[in-house]
């Protein structure tokens, strides 16, 4: 159980710095609920409901970009990476632990930003947090992988949005059904079919993002 | 890197004149032999090209995430490029299958463009990934680390391809609840068929040869800066 302990070690890492800095999740959660604020005034009175469950999750995935972008960061900065990559440990559990991180954070965030859409817009149903769920899992597997290649490159925070957003159309589209559909069962199981299979794909190929 | 060429089987010449010879009898086949489609009129012949586009375009994004899996698996040296030359021709190929099919759905439905055309959608999706993966390519030094990301990059295409269509495909229940029912490959007369058998084995060929070409231009760059730095 070497994996599981490299990953929660390396997962704590994230948690206690971002519980001593504070430097991602209050940005998350102005953020998300600043774009509520701009949503409401962007829909045209007598819109329909269906448009602003659309908006919530425009909502999410930009929130996540945010806190995406920051993920690497650290690890960046003061070259912790290469530290990592030279320490006796699978790579994947790096990856793991930072998506578990992140999920985590937009976990977070979403326990405030949901009774904030609640209020702000209209009640939610049972099949948009099982949505969201399984949403944040493929987000936080896929935004990690790639914050992690975007953060080594020149361009830096202006590629992840670039690289991240077709791969979040998929998402979009479960999410989506799964908030407006009568029945959503085939959404939220085109969510955790997503989930798998780029899942495994990060999985197995992360290590080729951190060495040579 | 790159100091030594790959050897093929079949020679660039041969290639090119096969090409030519492929797509001047596809032209002539779509232009002067198929009869008029019955619905549709004379436009449904850019059928014929729009469909075997997208097929190539597909064949080149598999090939470039083939590759691709090579450089990762087998560290083959000449993979990395070649992955990249195969993407190149497929988004050339993806952004003809937008023009194409933008141009039918107008003669046929009156739009430039319709968010029912799942082909169109998906090639768009597309479209936007890969040029994110210029992008990142691009924006990285040249090196090791440039031919991992650009590989796994390439991997992740290979996976959204069905992942998107499929998404796509649910999307219109909430969508679009009216679909368009198009499905003209499954019931071709006999010279359809033909003719469009041909073109595609014509445009595959023009594929590979426009990869070879370039591949070959771009290997006598490399091959050019090293003499320079030598």
């Amino acid at each position: 159980m070497n994996y599981v302990a490299d990953v929660r070690a390396l997962a704590r890492k994230d948690l206690l710095l971002e519980l001593r800095a504070r430097d991602t999740l209050p940005a998350m959660l102005l953020f998300v609920v600043a774009t509520f604020v701009v949503f409401h005034f962007s829909l045209p009175a007598h819109s329909s409901r269906l448009a602003a469950s659309g908006l919530l999750w425009v909502a999410i995935v930009f929130t996540a970009l945010l806190g995406l972008g920051r993920a690497f960061v650290p690890e960046r900065e003061q070259r912790v990476l290469d530290g990592l990559v030279l320490a006796p440990c699978d790579r994947s559990a790096i990856w793991v632990a930072k998506a578990i991180a992140t999920l985590a954070f937009l976990s977070a965030a979403e326990v405030v930003a949901l009774p904030v859409f609640a209020l702000f817009f209209h009640g939610l149903r049972g099949a948009t947090v099982a949505g969201m769920l399984l949403a944040d899992v493929g987000i936080c597997a896929v935004g990690t992988f790639l914050g992690a290649m975007a953060v080594a490159t020149r361009a830096r925070d202006l590629l992840l949005p670039l690289l991240f957003l077709p791969l979040a159309i998929p998402i979009v589209v479960g999410g989506v059904g799964a908030s407006v559909v009568a029945a959503p069962g085939r959404y939220l199981g085109f969510l955790a079919l997503y989930d798998v299979l780029f899942g495994v794909l990060c999985w197995a190929s992360f290590e080729y993002v951190v060495t040579e | 890197m790159g100091a030594v060429e790959r050897q093929y089987r079949v020679p660039l010449p041969v290639l090119a004149v096969a090409s030519l010879v492929l797509v001047t009898l596809a032209l002539a086949l779509v232009f002067f032999v198929v009869p008029n489609d019955a619905d549709q009129g004379f436009s449904q012949r850019i059928f014929y090209f729009h469909v075997s586009i997208a097929f190539t375009a597909y064949a080149c994004f598999a090939g470039g995430a083939w590759k691709a899996l090579r450089h990762l698996w087998k560290r083959d040296p000449y993979a990395d490029l070649e992955s990249y030359v195969a993407v190149h021709q497929g988004i050339i190929f993806g952004s003809l299958v937008l023009l194409t099919g933008s141009i039918w759905a107008r003669i046929s439905w009156g739009h430039w463009w319709l968010w029912s055309e799942d082909q169109l959608v998906l090639f768009l999706v597309l479209f936007l990934f890969y040029c994110a993966y210029f992008m990142l390519r691009f924006s990285v030094d040249p090196g090791p680390q440039r031919a991992n990301f650009s590989a796994v990059y390439a991997l992740f295409g290979v996976v959204l391809i069905p992942v998107s269509f499929l998404a796509i495909r649910i999307a219109k229940h909430f969508i679009h609840p009216v679909v368009f029912t198009s499905n003209v490959t499954s019931n071709l007369p006999g010279s359809m068929l033909w003719t469009y058998c041909i073109t595609q084995v014509a445009l595959l060929v023009l594929a590979y040869t426009l990869y070879r070409i370039e591949l070959a231009g771009k290997r006598l760059d490399l091959r050019l800066r090293e003499l320079r730095l030598a």
